[in-house]
């Protein structure tokens, strides 16, 4: 065979084994980005019983999830048509949804159910009362704590506990000689990381991102008080290197006994609580994120969600999906097969009235998480944006990225906490005013 | 005595070489010695480097999860045939350079690795809204184009480095015999330049192999390759550092093997014409 044949075989065998993977395509395909979690990865398991009930086959684009934001971003912005089903969260729905750039899901079956999705979870994911995202599973934030600690250090964990009783107890399990560190948070760069956390922590200290004229509000008392405090308190009781601790870092340490208390996503629950991964699985109890008295938590809300982009040619598939996927019929689905304890948590009303799931010990404090955080009312002072731990805008990602940025910096020791407030003000302003607010 | 002197030396210089070729090593050592670790191995503090309960459960987990196959067999075709390509334009394109220079050569040579230099993303919406509009969303074909694009600078400025070493008066003997311009750079130069295109071949197929950025944003389903296969592994909310490290070992394997087995072809090809 000549280099010219040889060359053209290979240039044929590129073009044509693609499109024989479109021939595959048929219609009855539709094409799925999500995020790459262990709920998402278990219904992907379940995918082919969704096919053998309705013959829609079903492909995967799984991403870890700052590149799947990026991608379905990108391709939801250019009408791009890559995906018939797009995960996304809390944050992207009202904003793609106020765009026209999502499938309003105003017209699901009547056995869906859409009244049984939790009010605060419809609620964040719709816009102008109109649902643009159905939630898959929804989490809030809680207080994770060991017990046999709690209990050596003579304290017991209320139910709706303040910020000044956690750092009482925190000072109380912290033992440095054994390698036990009384807290551990998020302090790690990122609006979805440290930010969020931050975020939902200056909550219950009376902070607010912005005043109703959209002012950048870092020069207040309230942020230099929860800054002051989340460092303070780390540096006497969190883990060494904590200002580049996300969740997954956290997760290994209180899985290893490392940590007092942890508070974080309602999700860990199950993973802190699963013997296989966790040392301290038998001895793990939960409260609701804490307060200061000013009638706010500082837990946040989420929900990874599934919404349909206005480019898909294959809308009434993608419903059909979303109906299955979220449906309190795959919920049951995954509790025969798996257990209560590993179906998709925080999306519907029924589950938590539901006595098997009842009995599952972190249930009740993820309903009642999440019941107490409400995104059009998070904060003491009035605001004009909604959303619990970020402001539904398109420029909060882009400018939460750089404050949280400045705020690890500080907790680093690399800067003061007058000087991280200070830059996240001026930060904020400039962008603020470049985008016209 | 200034033998022994030598062999301490050798001696010295091995043991560093080895040192440093370990130390560069040893990220991807962890990462396969991960991916036989449980979960809960993985994240342990201290961590645990060679005794521990060896699995092979995250490969059989990565197996079961994702097609494998169609992500390596795109993996080989994309980064195979954009470099095959690259080659085939940067050839000519070299000579022109090494041998027949004009005033604005090296002011040509220098816009093209500018072009290196502005980051992938500032592009990218341009990009997108062009593949949308010929329908090279997720094909192979469009990537085999972008990633021979962002490749032939690099593919031009390593085979104009080699050509230059090479006499121009044996090309002009060619041409004196009567051979044409084809003639002269597909018999003439390019068998005496093979230790050079073979190592640019072999670089730019590591270079396109390792794409992530335009692999990840311009594919889906049909024309995802390795890089996409991998971040399918990556999450922030759970531990899954073992079964991201069996995926990450799956993907460089071949190319490892690959790096084995030509390695003293890469090598000479890099230093060719470093010593005369």
């Amino acid at each position: 065979m000549s280099f010219r044949s040889a060359l053209c075989a290979a240039s044929m065998l590129a073009l044509t084994s693609g499109t024989a993977a479109f021939a595959d395509a048929h219609s009855a395909t539709i094409t799925i980005a999500t995020v790459n979690n262990g709920d998402m990865i278990r219904m992907q398991g379940y995918t082919d019983q969704f096919t053998a009930e309705t013959g829609i086959a079903v492909e995967w684009v799984t991403l870890e999830e700052n590149v799947l934001r990026q991608r379905v971003t990108t391709d939801i912005t250019t009408n791009g048509g890559q995906f018939d089903i797009m995960t996304i969260g809390m944050y992207e729905t009202p904003i793609w949804g106020a765009n026209g750039w999502l499938v309003p899901l105003d017209d699901l079956s009547e056995e869906y159910n859409v009244g049984d999705i939790l009010p605060a979870m419809a609620g964040g994911l719709s816009y102008d009362g109109t649902l643009y995202a159905a939630p898959f599973y929804g989490e809030s934030s809680m207080v994770m704590y060991r017990t046999d600690l709690m209990e050596a250090a003579g304290l017991e964990m209320p139910d709706d506990p303040t910020w000044e009783f956690i750092a009482e107890a925190v000072a109380a399990m912290t033992d440095r000689d054994a390698d036990i560190n009384g807290i551990c948070l998020r302090g790690k760069a990122g609006w979805g990381e440290g930010g969020a956390f931050i975020t939902a922590m200056s909550n219950s200290f009376g902070a607010r991102w912005f005043d109703e004229d959209w002012n950048a509000q870092f020069d207040t008392e309230e942020w230099a008080n929860t800054l002051n405090f989340f460092k303070d308190m780390m540096d006497a009781s969190g883990p060494a290197g904590y200002a580049t601790n996300g969740f997954n870092e956290n997760l290994s340490l209180f899985n290893q006994g490392k940590c007092g208390m942890w508070i974080d996503a309602t999700v860990a629950a199950s993973f802190v609580t699963n013997p296989e991964d966790s040392e301290v699985a038998d001895s793990v109890g939960f409260a609701l994120a804490p307060d200061n008295g000013l009638g706010k938590r500082s837990n946040w809300l989420w929900a990874w969600a599934l919404a349909v982009p206005a480019g898909t040619q294959q809308v009434a598939e993608a419903k059909t999906f979303i109906e299955w996927a979220t449906s309190t019929d795959y919920i049951e689905l995954v509790a025969a097969n798996e257990g209560w304890a590993n179906v998709p948590p925080g999306a519907r009303t029924s589950l938590y009235e539901n006595p098997n799931y009842q009995a599952v010990p972190f249930a009740q404090m993820t309903l009642d998480s999440i019941l107490s955080a409400d995104p059009n009312d998070s904060t003491v002072l009035p605001t004009p944006y909604v959303g619990v731990q970020f402001a539904a805008i398109p420029e909060f990602a882009g400018i939460a990225s750089q404050v949280s940025q400045e705020f690890s910096a500080a907790y680093a020791g690399q800067q003061t906490i007058e000087e991280a407030l200070e830059k996240a003000q001026a930060i904020t302003t400039e962008e603020m005013e470049a985008a016209g607010y | 005595m200034a033998r022994s002197v030598t062999t301490q030396r050798k001696a010295i210089y091995t043991i560093v070489a080895w040192g440093i070729g370990l130390l560069i090593f040893f990220p991807i050592l962890w990462t396969i010695l991960t991916s036989f670790k449980t979960e809960a191995v993985a994240i342990a503090d201290p961590p645990v480097f060679l005794f521990f309960d060896w699995t092979l459960e995250n490969y059989a987990v990565v197996q079961e999860r994702s097609n494998y196959m169609r992500f390596l067999w795109n993996s080989v075709l994309l980064a195979g045939l954009s470099t095959l390509f690259g080659i085939i334009i940067a050839v000519p394109a070299a000579w022109s350079m090494a041998f027949v220079p004009s005033r604005r050569t090296k002011d040509i040579l220098l816009w093209m690795l500018s072009t290196k230099m502005l980051p992938a993303v500032g592009v990218l919406y341009p990009i997108y809204l062009i593949f949308i509009k010929l329908g090279l969303l997720d094909s192979r074909a469009g990537l085999i184009i972008v990633l021979m694009l962002i490749n032939l600078p690099i593919i031009v400025w390593m085979l104009y480095t080699y050509f230059r070493e090479i006499p121009g008066e044996i090309l002009e003997a060619a041409r004196m015999d009567g051979a044409s311009l084809r003639s002269e750079i597909i018999y003439v130069l390019t068998p005496m330049a093979i230790p050079g295109i073979a190592s640019t071949l072999l670089l730019n197929f590591i270079l396109a192999w390792n794409e992530a950025f335009w692999t990840l944003n311009l594919t889906a389903v049909n024309a995802a390759p390795l890089t996409a296969f991998i971040a399918s592994y990556s999450s922030p909310e759970g531990l899954f550092f073992a079964k991201l490290s069996a995926a990450s070992t799956m993907a460089i394997a071949p190319i490892l093997i690959l790096g084995w087995f030509s390695q003293k072809q890469l090598v000479r090809g890099l230093t060719f014409g470093a010593v005369k």
